[in-house]
């Protein structure tokens, strides 16, 4: 499709692809790099699931456990239409905190109450799966993580300490369903004539739910907060593949049309 | 021109391929910035039906409440107030409501579900002014000895019976708009939702 | 054409140079017939520009610039922002339209700036060309840091901070300086409002200005090609040069290629990764803005980076004036240096084709450096270590391409030019 370039020229172009190349393998390694320089989260993956009924399961638990703290701000009820629940299915079992299904997730405490009373305002949780991102995994890998290493610290005032957000102020707000935990700290040799401490959790009291029951339940749940940091992030994907395959056949129509004038050019 | 002569049928079928593609993909591409001058999620969230409770409005008055941030008119009409209409008939633009907006049950002689409350959008329909009440009679009205009550709009001047009808001669091209509405019970009127939608 | 058409036409023309001007600049525009693929950046910046404009446009019906909190606790302009993406229909598309384009931009341009370097198109007689594009260049970067700022995340506000606190480093005005930048003593409301009005009118209007002059600065001495010869000089008995082929059709057919092509990738970021694995839109500028909390890691969007790790490179107080202020020098020198490139140049022929191999080792280089010094401005500093030390010779690289190209590109082989564009 280019005129027929100069030996230089294709120089050139060999070595800007390899610069291409770098530039991506320099975003690819980015991460790996960057967590050399700071603490290392160890993250488990998320089993992050678009399914309706996971979706759902995920709104019941927010609303329940998590939507008297946090308010999902952006978070109209009627968007929850989105994963298959129905007007009044909404109205009559989820809108605890307004009165109209247009309205949005929010709360009646206080910004200087949940201060007062946390230490911090609890974050509005509405983009708390994109803000949690990072070079040590998805926010959805942090949060799924988050919400299954809580363990019993008697030295913190909620008695509830994290693994991953160590001194949260959060106490574990979902501790009937799993149980509760304590860490065990053991001190390791880094390899480089230091120690470390190493955190491991274990179950000492089970809670309501089995394990693999609990997490399936902060697997919806994080479903649930992945799908609320951008509803339309389904219907993202499926236009984005019309418009590709569309231009990709304008593509061809275009190019053919420009060979087409430029047969006369010699 | 010279250039089309020349053109090749290939060509031409090529370009004629390609604008309408390209044309589609324009078109497509105006979708969502026509869309998002509509009203947005929080203009509907606004705009929700509203409740009204009517128990406490005695007959003869009129109140008002705010539905899509429009007024709505909820006038309560005595009998006399009612026997007022028929006789207008021949006064009006509209009298049968054959040109105005309004759902299929208040088509009607009274413009309303009960004939006792008239339920409509206090907007007028040549520009938009609120009209104001002239529910005096006679020359205490300022509007004739003959007036029978109703409303005025004072932008220009366009007058209303008591069923929000127009009269004939005026720049308001059709009656008061009545919204969508439904009785909850008898004394509370839901606004904006009758059910149909 | 009908002749009531032909009439209309010839009605509008006595009245308004219509023909004409279609005539200078796009069917009897002679462009060099052997353009390649790097000459589809020129038009393709065009296409973003006009991106940007009306998702803009569209976006500002939506925004409010506020930095007060709302009912919630939450920034009124950070809500704005997702109302848009929630609430306004459409809404979301467009935000992505205009982020992702903001991204596009600065590689289309990069790469039209390249091509320039490639094959000297900064070279008499386009001098005028070249230095009107470094001032689009500056007011782009104006342009992004300033929209940078109005969704009013931690990144926009901690961002915005460092950046204006770079003008406090000038020597006696520079904190007075900042505070007038600001008009606060923190990045705030008042910044806010000013940089969204800067962001929506006022640079805009530069822009376009300048986007205005560059071509008709470019139509006025025409383009030049990848061998880099006048195709002015060999001219037909009609006066049309021997390897000119009208612009339209035949590169308005070519270029509508690239703009499909650069669609097709645009919207495979901006349907399938808007966020660009976090270096389009930030992390933590999903995070409203907070005075009293600095995020942990805190770097510019990425096209800015190379010149970021600049002002990082700078660590030694000089002539009695400290570290900070030359840090600043030589981040804006870092841009500035492009403006004279035409004077630098002291090569015999334009097109890297017939350069020798010093001038081409010197460009495979700087490019080189360009992307360490863009990733190393992503990192996080390490204290003295060897990406700080990296970094410092990189930006002496850099600079050296510049300053030392006088030298190299005059004692450098060149091959001769042909008299014809080859092909």
């Amino acid at each position: 499709m280019q005129s027929r370039t100069g030996k230089g020229d294709f120089l050139m172009k060999t070595r800007a692809m390899k610069f291409v190349k770098r530039l991506l393998a320099a975003a690819l390694f980015a991460p790996v790099v960057a967590m050399a320089a700071g603490a290392a989260l160890n993250l488990d993956k998320a089993p992050v699931s678009t399914d309706p009924a996971a979706l759902q399961n995920g709104a019941k638990v927010f609303i329940n456990y998590c939507l008297n703290c946090h308010s999902a701000s952006f978070v109209r009820y009627n968007r929850l239409k989105d994963i298959g629940l129905s007007e009044d299915l909404i109205k009559d079992n989820l809108l605890f905190t307004a009165d109209k299904i247009g309205e949005q997730m929010k709360i009646g405490m206080t910004r200087d109450n949940g201060k007062a009373w946390f230490g911090a305002a609890p974050p509005d949780l509405t983009l708390v799966a994109r803000a949690r991102s990072s070079e040590f995994g998805s926010g959805a890998d942090w949060l799924y993580t988050y919400l299954r290493q809580f363990y019993r610290d008697p030295s913190r005032p909620t008695g509830w300490n994290n693994k991953v957000f160590e001194n949260v102020g959060m106490p574990h707000v979902l501790w009937e369903l799993q149980g509760d935990q304590v860490a065990n700290v053991e001190e390791k040799d880094d390899g480089h004539g230091g120690k470390h401490k190493e955190v491991s959790l274990e179950l000492k009291k089970p809670g309501v739910q089995s394990a693999a029951e609990y997490d399936k339940t902060v697997a919806d749940l994080v479903s649930f907060l992945v799908w609320m940091g951008e509803p339309m992030a389904e219907s993202r994907k499926n236009i984005g593949t019309f418009v590709l395959i569309f231009l990709a056949g304008l593509f061809v129509l275009s190019y053919l049309l420009k060979k087409n004038f430029w047969k006369d050019i010699h | 021109m010279s250039v089309e002569e020349k053109m090749d049928s290939g060509r031409r079928q090529l370009l004629l391929a390609t604008s309408v593609a390209g044309g589609a993909a324009a078109a497509a591409t105006a979708v969502p910035f026509v869309a998002s001058l509509t009203p947005s999620e929080r203009a509907k969230a606004a705009g929700a039906p509203v409740e009204a409770d009517v128990s406490k409005l005695a007959p003869g008055e009129m109140m008002t409440v705010e539905w899509q941030g429009k007024p709505v008119w909820i006038l309560r009409r005595t009998e006399e107030m009612l026997a007022t209409l028929k006789p207008l008939d021949d006064q009006l633009a509209d009298p049968m409501s054959e040109k105005s907006i309004q759902p299929e049950y208040a088509k009607n002689e009274a413009r309303s579900i009960k004939p006792e409350f008239l339920v409509t959008i206090g907007i007028c329909t040549h520009l938009g002014c609120s009209p104001s009440q002239k529910f005096k009679i006679g020359a205490e009205s300022g509007l004739g000895d003959a007036w029978p009550g109703g409303f005025l709009c004072p932008c220009h001047g366009s007058t209303f019976d008591l069923a929000a009808r127009v009269y004939a001669g005026k720049p308001a091209p059709t009656n008061l708009e009545i919204p969508p509405h439904k009785y909850l019970a008898d004394t509370k009127i839901l606004i904006g939702d009758d059910g149909t939608a | 054409m009908t002749t009531k058409s032909q009439a209309l036409l010839n009605w509008v023309d006595e009245r308004f140079p219509l023909t004409s001007t279609w005539k200078a600049h796009l069917s009897e525009y002679y462009a060099p017939k052997n353009f390649n693929f790097w000459y589809f950046f020129g038009s393709l910046a065009l296409m973003v520009l006009v991106i940007q404009i009306v998702t803009g446009i569209f976006l500002v019906m939506h925004y409010k610039p506020d930095a007060s909190l709302n009912a919630s606790g939450v920034p009124v302009a950070f809500a704005a922002v997702e109302y848009i993406m929630r609430d306004v229909p459409g809404g979301w598309l467009i935000r992505y339209m205009h982020s992702t384009g903001a991204s596009a931009f600065f590689v289309v341009v990069y790469m039209h700036m390249f091509r320039g370097m490639l094959y000297g198109s900064y070279r008499k007689p386009r001098e005028l060309i070249w230095l009107f594009g470094v001032g689009i260049f500056l007011a782009l970067m104006a342009e992004a840091f300033m929209g940078y700022l109005l969704p009013w995340g931690q990144m926009s506000f901690w961002g915005a901070q460092v950046i204006v606190n770079l003008f406090s480093a000038i020597p006696v005005i520079g904190p007075d300086l900042a505070l007038v930048i600001r008009g606060d003593f923190v990045v705030s409301d008042a910044t806010l409002n000013r940089f969204f009005s800067f962001h929506v009118i006022a640079v805009p209007l530069v822009l376009i200005g300048l986007v205005l002059a560059h071509i008709v600065a470019l139509h006025e001495v025409g383009s030049n090609n990848p061998d880099g010869v006048e195709i002015k000089k060999k001219k037909d008995a009609n006066g049309i040069p021997l390897d000119g082929i009208p612009f339209h059709p035949y590169y308005t057919v070519k270029d509508i290629v690239g703009v499909v092509g650069f669609l097709f990738v645009f919207s495979a970021v901006l349907f399938f990764a808007p966020e660009g694995g976090g270096y389009f839109l930030e992390y933590n500028n999903f995070l409203p803005a907070d005075p009293l909390v600095t995020p942990p890691h805190i770097a510019p969007v990425w096209y800015f980076t190379p010149f970021y790790s600049l002002l990082r490179a700078v660590t030694y107080p000089l002539f009695g004036l400290d570290a900070k202020f030359w840090g600043v020098i030589a981040m804006g020198a870092g841009v500035v240096i492009f403006a004279f490139l035409p004077w630098l140049d002291r090569s015999p022929v334009k097109s890297i084709r017939y350069k020798g191999p010093i001038f081409k080792t010197a460009l495979v280089l700087f490019v080189i450096i360009f992307f360490i010094l863009g990733y190393l401005g992503v990192q996080p500093p390490d204290n003295g270590g060897i990406k700080d030390r990296t970094t410092q010779i990189c930006s002496v690289l850099y600079f050296a391409f510049f300053l030392l190209m006088p030298f190299y590109s005059k004692m450098d082989k060149c091959k001769a030019e042909p008299e014809r564009v080859t092909s």
